[in-house]
C-alpha cells in the first residue's frame, strides 16, 4: 500500500499522513528502498542523507502527534539538484572540481522547502554545472530514463526528473537555464515549471547564466507542482534579482477551464524539425483547445530562429565569468605539484573541468573578449531584447503561447551524432530557451507516450508572473500515465 | 627639463565609511583577525550572490556631489575578470559603462595659484582581499578586506607637477571627510593612490605615453614616486628611447621606478554587465536629500570665515582644511567673539604643544573658548594666555578658575585700580612734579612703576588711562 502512495501526489500522501494511515518515517523508508532498488541503474542520486532524512521524518511525525503540523509539505520527501547548496551533504555540481565539497549554507529554496517539514532525501545527477542536456555531460555517470534505461532522462537536471518518474521522491528541484528543468520534465512524463525570472531566490544556486536561470519545480501532478512553487518563491534580500512581490495561490485558476482563453500557436517552419511523434502530439493539443472553447491565435516570432545561438553565446560568456571562481584556492579540486599560482590555476581546472564546460568557457571568453563583444556578446543581448519585445506583442494577443518543450521524445544515451557534434543538442533546446532569454514563466505538461512508450511533453508560457495561468491551462490539456491508463 | 611638461592623472580608491561590506552583511573593521569578516558572498563561495549596500551608493553620492559631479540618475555594474588569488570570484564588481558620477572637479592651490582639476568620474566598486608573503616563500590570503566598499575617483590629466598632485591628494582627502564619505586613514589603507604619468615638450598638444605607478598610500611616497618617474621619461626621451606603456612600481629606499614584468601590463578584463544586481535608480529627490545632508565643505567653510570672523586667509584656509579642526574650531567660536584670538591661540601655541600641525586638542571646545574671552578681555596678557594653556593642557579645568587660583587674572576692577595708582602717585611726587611741570614723558616712567608695583595684575590699558586721568585731573597732595 505504501509502495503505491510513493506514486501517488503530495495531497494523497499528505492525507496519509493526517490521517495516520502512515507515519513519515515509513514513507521516507518505502522511498528509500525504492531508491537503492533503483538507483544503481538509473543513476538518479549522486548523494543520500538517510540518517538525516529519518530523523527529521520522526520529528515531523513527533510534530503532526502534537498537533503542530507545518503544512502539506511536512514530512514529504523531495531531492534536489546538486548545484543547489545543501549543508549536510556535498554539492558536486556534477563535477570533480567540487567533489566532496560541503556548503556552509543551505539554498533559499531548501531552506524554505526544509522550514515547512519537507525532507531532503539526497542530491540528483546533472550535467556539470548545468551544462548539457542529457546527463552524459556529468562527471560521474549519465542518469537513465526510467521508461527506457537506454534512454538519456534528460538534462541538465536528469537526475531530478527520473528520481521523481521513478518514484525515489515525491517531487524535485532542478535549475533551468536554457530548458534544464522542462526537458528532462518531458522525456520524463513530468511537469517541469520554470517560473518567471526573479520569482524564486537563486541564492544557494550555484550559477551558470544568472541572468538567464531560475529553480524550477518537477513533479507527477499539477497540483505538487503547484504547491513546492508556492513554498520556494517569494523575494529574498539575499538575491538582488527577486522581486517584491506576493505569492498568489498558483492552483487560484485551474477549475476555470480554457474556454474564451486565447492560445497563441506558432507556425511549423518556425518550430523546426519536430519528430513526428511531437508534431502529433502537438496537432492534437490544439485540437483540444478548440474542443474545450480556447480561440487559437496565429503567433509570430521572427527572431526565434536564432534564438539558441543567442542562448548558447550569453549563457557561455555568462559562465566564463561565474565559473572562473573554481581555481582550486579557497575550495574544491586543488591540483598537486604545481610549482606557482599560475600553474595552480591551469593544472586545477584542467583537471576538474570536463571537456563540455572547458567548450563554453572557451566559447563564452572568446566572445567577450576585446574587439569581439560586440559582434557576439553585443549582438546577443540585442537578439534577446528584441525576442522580448515579441514576445510582449503575442502576449497582447494572446493569454497563451501553446509550443513543444523538444523536437523530440528521450534520445538514447551515447548517441554518435550528439557526442560528434554539440551543436545538434544546443539546436534542440531552441524551444525552451525563449523563456530563459525573455524571463517568462514556462512549464511543461505531459500529454501522453509514443508508440515506444516514451513521454511526450509540451509547453506553455503566459506573460511575467501569470504562473497560474499555466497551471490553469496545463490542468485541461495534460494527460498525465495516470490519465493514459485510465483510458 | 623645463622643456618638457609633465601630466599626471591620478585614480584615488578610498574606503568608504559603511558599517558593512558593500555586497554583504559583513561587517568593516581595520585590524580584525584575518578571515574573521567573511561570508559566502565575499568569499566568492558557489551559488552566493551580491547585494547591494545602500549606504555605500549614498556615500558614493555625496562624494559626487562634495566634487561638484553630475550624479547619475541611472548606473550599473559591470564584472572586470581577471585570475589573481585575492579575488575569489575571479572577478571584481565595479562601474565600468555607467559610473555613479562624472565631470566634477575641485580647486587646489600651490605657492598662492589656484587651479581646477577636473575630476572624470567616481564610481563604485568592491575592495580585494589581503595577500599576505611569508619568508618561506608561503603566500596567505585574508579576505577581511574583500568587498570592502570603495569609490574610485578618477582625475582629468590636469595635475602638472608632484606639488599639484599632492595638493589634489590632500585637498580630496579633506572633502571626502568633511562629507563623511570616508575616513582616509592612510596607514590603514583607506586611500590608496595610482599615479598615470607621462611628459612631453611644452607646447605641444598630444599626450605622450604614460605609465602607471600603483598603489601609493602616502602623499611623501607619491610625490617622489612622480619626480623619479618624470625624470627617467625624460632622461630617456632625451636618450632617443621610447617609453613604453606599462606599470612601474616604486621603490621606496632608492626612490626610483621599476618595471613591472607581469601579466598586469596587457589585460583584456572582458566587462560584462553584472546580471546578478539591477541598476542603480536615482531620483531628484534622493539626490536632493543627499545634497541638503552634506556639510559645509573646505572652501565653503574658508571663505565663512574670511568674511564673517575676519581670519587671515591663511589661517582660515588652515583651520578649514582639516574637519576635526574644522568642527573643533567653529564648536569653540560660539563661545567667543574673539575669533582670531581663537585661531591664534588653536594654531599657535595649542598646536606648538600638541607636536605639530596634526594635533587633537586636548581642551575642550568650551574651554578653549573661556581661554580666548580672558586674552580677548585683557584680563590676562599673551604671555600668561600661553602658560594658562599650559596648564589646562590635558584637564578639564576652566581656565577662568585656574587664573583666578594662580592670581593671574588681571584686574578691570577701576575703583580699586584708582586706589592704587593714586597710592603710587603719592610714592612718586617727583616724577608727578615733572609731569605737571610740562615733562609729559614723565608718565612713561609713572605707568611703568604703577605696572610693576601692581605685580602685572592689573590691566595695562586701564592702568595708563588711570595715570593719565590722575595725573591730569588730580592734585595730588602730599600728605
Amino acid at each position: 500500500m505504501t509502495k503505491k502512495l510513493i506514486q501517488q501526489d503530495i495531497v494523497s500522501q499528505a492525507e496519509a499522513l493526517r490521517k495516520r494511515e502512515i507515519s513519515s518515517e515509513e514513507l521516507v523508508k518505502t522511498y528509500l528502498i525504492e531508491l537503492w532498488e533503483k538507483n544503481n541503474e538509473i543513476g538518479a542520486f549522486l548523494s543520500v542523507s538517510e540518517e538525516s532524512a529519518l530523523a527529521e521524518a520522526r520529528a515531523s511525525d513527533r510534530r503532526r502527534a502534537e498537533g503542530k503540523s507545518l503544512g502539506i509539505l511536512d514530512g514529504i520527501p523531495f531531492a534536489a539538484k546538486d548545484n543547489l547548496c545543501a549543508k549536510n551533504l556535498p554539492t558536486t555540481c556534477g563535477s570533480r572540481m567540487l567533489e566532496g565539497y560541503f556548503p556552509p549554507y543551505d539554498a533559499t529554496a531548501i531552506e524554505k522547502l526544509t522550514a515547512a517539514g519537507s525532507i531532503l532525501l539526497g542530491k540528483t545527477n546533472l550535467d556539470e554545472f548545468g551544462m548539457g542536456s542529457s546527463t552524459e555531460c556529468s562527471a560521474f555517470h549519465p542518469t537513465r530514463n526510467p521508461y527506457d534505461l537506454a534512454r538519456t532522462a534528460g538534462g541538465s537536471s536528469g537526475g531530478s526528473a527520473a528520481a521523481v518518474a521513478a518514484s525515489m521522491a515525491a517531487y524535485a528541484l532542478g535549475s533551468d537555464t536554457g530548458g534544464s528543468v522542462r526537458q528532462p520534465a518531458a522525456f520524463c512524463g513530468l511537469f517541469g515549471m520554470k517560473p518567471t525570472y526573479g520569482r524564486v531566490s537563486r541564492y544557494g544556486l550555484v550559477a551558470f547564466g544568472s541572468s538567464l536561470e531560475q529553480v524550477g519545480v518537477l513533479s507527477r501532478s499539477l497540483s505538487d507542482n503547484a504547491v513546492v512553487l508556492s513554498a520556494i518563491s517569494g523575494y529574498d534580500p539575499r538575491d538582488a534579482t527577486t522581486v517584491r512581490r506576493d505569492v498568489p495561490d498558483f492552483l487560484s485558476q485551474i477549475e476555470k477551464g480554457i474556454a474564451g482563453l486565447r492560445i497563441g500557436v506558432l507556425p511549423e517552419d518556425a518550430l523546426g524539425e519536430l519528430s513526428g511523434a511531437v508534431s502529433d502530439a502537438l496537432a492534437r493539443t490544439v485540437a483540444e483547445c478548440e474542443r474545450l472553447g480556447a480561440r487559437i491565435v496565429p503567433a509570430s516570432l521572427p527572431s526565434l530562429s536564432l534564438a539558441a545561438e543567442a542562448y548558447y553565446l550569453i549563457s557561455s560568456a555568462e559562465a566564463s565569468a561565474e565559473l572562473a571562481r573554481f581555481d582550486g584556492v579557497r575550495y574544491g579540486r586543488r591540483a598537486e605539484g604545481a610549482s606557482d599560482i599560475e600553474e595552480l590555476y591551469k593544472k586545477s581546472r584542467s583537471e576538474g573541468l570536463g571537456r563540455e564546460v572547458k567548450r563554453r568557457l572557451l566559447l563564452g571568453t572568446f566572445a567577450l573578449s576585446e574587439g569581439y563583444y560586440d559582434a557576439y556578446y553585443g549582438r546577443a543581448r540585442t537578439l534577446a531584447a528584441r525576442l522580448g519585445e515579441e514576445m510582449r506583442e503575442l502576449l497582447r494577443a494572446c493569454d497563451l503561447l501553446l509550443l513543444p518543450t523538444t523536437p523530440s521524445v528521450a534520445h538514447p544515451l551515447g548517441d554518435k551524432h550528439r557526442i560528434d557534434d554539440p551543436t545538434v543538442s544546443y539546436r534542440e533546446d531552441r524551444l525552451t530557451v525563449l523563456a530563459n532569454l525573455t524571463g517568462l514563466p514556462a512549464l511543461s505538461f505531459p500529454v501522453g507516450r509514443d508508440e515506444n512508450g516514451l513521454p511526450i511533453g509540451l509547453q506553455l508560457m503566459a506573460d511575467a508572473f501569470c504562473e497560474e495561468l499555466l497551471y490553469r491551462g496545463a490542468h485541461v490539456l495534460a494527460n498525465t500515465n495516470q490519465k493514459e491508463a485510465e483510458e | 627639463m623645463n622643456e618638457y611638461e609633465i601630466v599626471i592623472g591620478i585614480e584615488v580608491h578610498a574606503e568608504l565609511s559603511t558599517r558593512t561590506k558593500i555586497f554583504c552583511a559583513c561587517g568593516v573593521a581595520f585590524g580584525a583577525p584575518q578571515n574573521s569578516l567573511c561570508c559566502p558572498v565575499c568569499m566568492g563561495l558557489p551559488g552566493a550572490r551580491p547585494v547591494l549596500n545602500r549606504r555605500a551608493v549614498e556615500l558614493g553620492v555625496r562624494a559626487g556631489l562634495a566634487t561638484n559631479c553630475r550624479i547619475s540618475p541611472i548606473s550599473s555594474f559591470d564584472r572586470k575578470n581577471y585570475f589573481y588569488p585575492d579575488l575569489p570570484k575571479a572577478y571584481q564588481i565595479t562601474q565600468f559603462r555607467e559610473p555613479l558620477c562624472r565631470d566634477g572637479f575641485l580647486d587646489i592651490e600651490v605657492e598662492g595659484e589656484r587651479r581646477r582639476i577636473g575630476i572624470t568620474e567616481i564610481h563604485l566598486e568592491e575592495d580585494a582581499g589581503k595577500l599576505i608573503h611569508g619568508a618561506n616563500g608561503e603566500t596567505r590570503i585574508d579576505f577581511n578586506r574583500c568587498g570592502v566598499p570603495l569609490i574610485e575617483i578618477v582625475s582629468a590629466p590636469d595635475l602638472r607637477s608632484a606639488e599639484e598632485a599632492v595638493a589634489f591628494l590632500k585637498k580630496l582627502r579633506s572633502i571626502l571627510r568633511f562629507a563623511g564619505v570616508s575616513e582616509c586613514r592612510m596607514n590603514e589603507g583607506a586611500l590608496r593612490a595610482d599615479v598615470n604619468l607621462s611628459v612631453r615638450r611644452r607646447g605641444e598638444e598630444t599626450l605622450g605615453t604614460r605609465t602607471e605607478m600603483k598603489n601609493l598610500n602616502s602623499f611623501t611616497y607619491a610625490a617622489y614616486a612622480i619626480e623619479a618617474e618624470a625624470k627617467r621619461q625624460i632622461e630617456a626621451l632625451e636618450a632617443g628611447e621610447k617609453i613604453l606603456q606599462e606599470t612601474r612600481r616604486f621603490d621606496e629606499t632608492n626612490r626610483t621606478t621599476h618595471s613591472l614584468r607581469s601579466k598586469e601590463n596587457a589585460h583584456d578584463y572582458r566587462y560584462l554587465p553584472e546580471p546578478d544586481l539591477p541598476p542603480i535608480l536615482l531620483s531628484e529627490d534622493e539626490i536632493q536629500t543627499i545634497r541638503e545632508s552634506l556639510p559645509p565643505l573646505p572652501d565653503q567653510r574658508r571663505e565663512a570665515y574670511i568674511r564673517e570672523w575676519g581670519l587671515s586667509d591663511y589661517d582660515a584656509a588652515l583651520l578649514s582644511s582639516e574637519r576635526e579642526r574644522a568642527e573643533f574650531f567653529e564648536e569653540a567660536a560660539r563661545g567667543t567673539p574673539f575669533r582670531k584670538i581663537l585661531a591664534n591661540l588653536l594654531l599657535g601655541e595649542a598646536a606648538r604643544l600638541g607636536g605639530g600641525e596634526d594635533f587633537m586638542c586636548p581642551i575642550s571646545p568650551k574651554n578653549l573658548a573661556e581661554l580666548a574671552n580672558l586674552w580677548g578681555e585683557e584680563r590676562i596678557n599673551s604671555n600668561t594666555a600661553k602658560k594658562l594653556l599650559g596648564e589646562l593642557w590635558n584637564t578639564d579645568e576652566s581656565p577662568e578658575a585656574v587664573a583666578r587660583a594662580r592670581g593671574w587674572e588681571r584686574s578691570n576692577d577701576r575703583e580699586l585700580l584708582r586706589e592704587v595708582v593714586r597710592n603710587n602717585l603719592k610714592e612718586n611726587p617727583h616724577a608727578v612734579a615733572d609731569y605737571q611741570r610740562g615733562k609729559k614723558a614723565a608718565a612713561k616712567d609713572l605707568i611703568g612703576k604703577t605696572m610693576a608695583a601692581s605685580g602685572g595684575r592689573a590691566n595695562p590699558k586701564i592702568l595708563q588711562e588711570l595715570v593719565l586721568e590722575l595725573l591730569e585731573n588730580e592734585t595730588i597732595q602730599n600728605d
